[in-house]
């Protein structure tokens, strides 16, 4: 099975300036965050609060999505519920038809990007705007975020100023950073203004209160809930936290974990709708309980979208957000997007060293590398593995069952790479594609031993 | 002290050096080392592909080599960590017990079981290290840059009684080096850029030799310096244990 992370990453690898660019830019996001957490003395503390909380939420689901639908119908909100994307799509589109309206502006959410609202409503003749900065970017280049919380950091100053003077008119080739945040700024203003509808995320919806926060660096889910008569809040039902005293928790480990900063510039916490103003909020499932049941995956029902786990991975930072072919990229990604479709994504847990970075940088604990080598395990049980892969297993496996059948084939192996070096210098050999082979010993360990005996 | 003697397949067919310089050095320091000749692969390969149903001969044939020692020692945290998590024998559970709490890597046998304070070697060249993930993260030889938690290293603990010898980090102390076992074949592309960006570091501290505990990061690192032809060499931390200058 020809790896599709693996031939994409090879694409953004050959350009190797960008490459150590992207690596760099993201590394640079890692050491923030270090910064930022090594100087608080409770943060290993606060990681293992966070992650108690979420466990006994996710282990108490049904009671706490329960009491937060009885508190927030009592605040005047009207709670959906989605089984999967296709009706979180239509219960959206049945709001905007009721209302009868054209302008919708979206602030950032991984979740409706993950049931592809924006290509749904479009399909309906419906324009939505982002109005995150940097899902702007993308969504005018008709691309998908590469980050999740850095939606177009796969970009240069350079690819933006482009794209700017192409959608927005800006002048060709200025790509002073004020200046096309500027003309951002005033595009968005607009859209602000003239909207009628706006949708957001959730980042934690609170049982005991029926209310939930919206982080954001920009402002721009308030800008847009503030003055549209209709808001939508779309979350997946593992947002959940039991107490508003937990985002005492949570709101601290965040954006610490996030971008290195103490708190998001914006938390802004919605209760129920201003006089006049509609406001629903959708709960979406989309596969969520079928990873509850997995007993080694459940936790990754955790994870609360900061993406330290992204800035962290070494393989991520030299491949890209687009190489994992998903709305979640990175290790975080790698361990979700099998549960939506194991088939197609079933080179993601492959694309790791299982170096641990990610698990260690976890705000809340998630086990990923174990998980990545876990959903290895299910991906060929499944069978979703070449043939040639699993023939040469089968066969290493014979092999080291056998120890005199490893030893003869250590002779044999060393004998030819000795005498007929040339034989492993081919282009199917993708160690020697770029590396040297190691030099083949006459003897092997266990040889000099027992003449070492003697 | 009687030790068995671990020496992972790679390191048995293609840097029995490395086998040889763990030998000596734990004779030097006092112990009997037996290394049991039916021993072959931990299993790795095939459990971190996705194929642990395909490990039962590997942790068989272990089980049958190494039960029964108080110490099992062995140059790899790479392959200690795979054991330590996975070694099995559904017949005979408390086996694979035994075993796993009797095996150590190297460097943990040696500061915190033999806990030596002095080594008589030297090795007077400038050496950088390398931490591989497996040590580091996996058996906790190492802090990590990731957690606040006190810094400390097994490996530059043992390093530091070295005479002669310089050593430095790379500017991300603990970044993998790409190698990944079958990663480095089937995503080649990211396994050797990860690998180059390594050296490079490394070049930047002006150093002889890159040393690790696991000569599976190494053959890697070694693999790209010498097609680029680089006069930096790698070596086993054990090598260096045991040398004499």
């Amino acid at each position: 099975m020809n790896s599709k992370h693996a031939a994409l990453s090879e694409k953004f690898i050959a350009d190797e300036p960008r490459t150590n660019w992207h690596d760099e830019t993201l590394w640079f996001v890692r050491e923030k965050r270090d910064k930022a957490t090594h100087g608080l003395p409770e943060w290993e503390q606060l990681r293992e609060w966070a992650s108690q909380i979420k466990n006994h939420t996710l282990s108490n689901l049904n009671a706490y999505l329960t009491e937060f639908e009885e508190k927030a119908k009592a605040n005047g909100i009207k709670v959906h519920w989605a089984a999967d994307a296709q009706e979180h799509n239509e219960i959206v589109h049945s709001i905007i038809k009721k209302n009868n309206i054209q302008k919708i502006v979206k602030s950032k959410s991984m979740l409706t990007e993950e049931c592809h609202l924006n290509d749904y409503l479009q399909e309906k003749g419906l324009e939505v705007v982002d109005t995150d900065l940097g899902e702007r970017i993308v969504q005018f280049r008709k691309e998908p975020p590469s980050h999740i919380v850095l939606p177009a950091i796969h970009l240069k100053k350079q690819d933006v100023s482009d794209t700017f003077h192409e959608h927005l008119n800006t002048e060709k080739g200025n790509n002073d950073p004020q200046y096309l945040t500027e003309a951002a700024r005033q595009h968005l203003r607009s859209k602000f203004i003239e909207a009628d509808l706006a949708i957001t995320g959730v980042n934690f919806a609170i049982a005991e209160t029926g209310g939930f926060v919206v982080c954001t660096n920009e402002g721009n889910a308030d800008m847009g809930a503030h003055t549209a008569k209709v808001h939508i809040a779309c979350m997946g039902f593992e947002k959940i936290i039991p107490k508003a005293e937990h985002l005492s928790v949570f709101l601290r480990i965040l954006a610490r974990s996030a971008t290195g900063q103490a708190i998001t510039t914006y938390s802004s916490h919605f209760h129920k709708p201003r006089p006049d103003q509609e406001m629903h909020l959708v709960i979406v499932d989309n596969g969520r309980s079928r990873q509850l049941g997995r007993a080694d995956f459940k936790n990754s029902l955790k994870c609360i979208r900061c993406a330290a786990c992204f800035n962290t991975c070494p393989v991520y930072r030299r491949s890209g957000g687009h190489s994992y072919h998903t709305t979640t990229a990175g290790p975080i990604g790698s361990i979700l997007n099998p549960n939506l479709d194991m088939k197609t994504n079933a080179d993601l847990p492959f694309a790791s060293t299982l170096c641990g970075s990610c698990s260690n940088v976890c705000p809340v604990k998630i086990d990923i590398h174990e998980q990545l080598w876990k959903w290895r395990q299910e991906i060929v049980k499944e069978g979703y593995v070449s043939s040639d892969k699993k023939t040469a297993m089968k066969g290493m496996s014979y092999m080291f069952s056998n120890p005199a059948l490893y030893r003869f084939v250590g002779i044999i192996g060393r004998w030819m790479m000795r005498n007929f070096p040339n034989l492993l210098k081919s282009k199917h050999n993708l160690w020697f594609k770029q590396r040297e082979m190691p030099e083949a010993p006459k003897k092997s360990f266990r040889d000099w031993y027992i003449d070492h005996q003697k | 002290m009687t030790v068995a003697l671990f020496i992972p397949c790679y390191i048995d067919q293609l840097y029995p050096k490395v086998g040889i310089a763990t030998l000596e050095l734990l004779e030097k320091l006092g112990c009997d080392v037996v290394f049991p000749l039916g021993q072959t692969c931990c299993g790795q390969p095939m459990a971190n592909s996705g194929f642990s149903g395909l490990t039962n001969g590997c942790n068989k044939n272990f089980i049958a080599n190494f039960s029964g020692f108080d110490y099992i020692v062995a140059p790899s945290g790479s392959c200690v960590l795979h054991l330590k998590e996975h070694l099995q024998d559904d017949k005979n559970p408390e086996k694979a017990h035994q075993i796993k709490n009797s095996l150590f890597e190297l460097t943990e046998f040696l500061t915190d079981i033999i806990k030596v304070d002095t080594l008589d070697a030297r090795f007077p060249f400038k050496v950088g290290i390398h931490n591989s993930c497996h040590g580091q993260r996996g058996l906790n030889l190492a802090s990590m840059t990731e957690k606040n938690t006190p810094s400390f290293s097994k490996p530059e603990q043992l390093l530091k009684m070295v005479g002669g010898i310089e050593l430095s980090y790379p500017k991300r102390k603990d970044e993998c080096c790409g190698f990944g076992g079958t990663f480095c074949v089937f995503e080649e592309a990211v396994s050797v850029k990860m690998g180059k960006d390594r050296i490079t570091e490394h070049e930047a501290n002006d150093i002889d030799y890159i040393t690790a505990g696991d000569s599976s990061c190494l053959m890697h690192l070694e693999g790209i310096l010498n097609r680029k032809g680089s006069p930096i060499k790698t070596i086993h931390i054990a090598e260096i244990l045991n040398s004499s200058f």
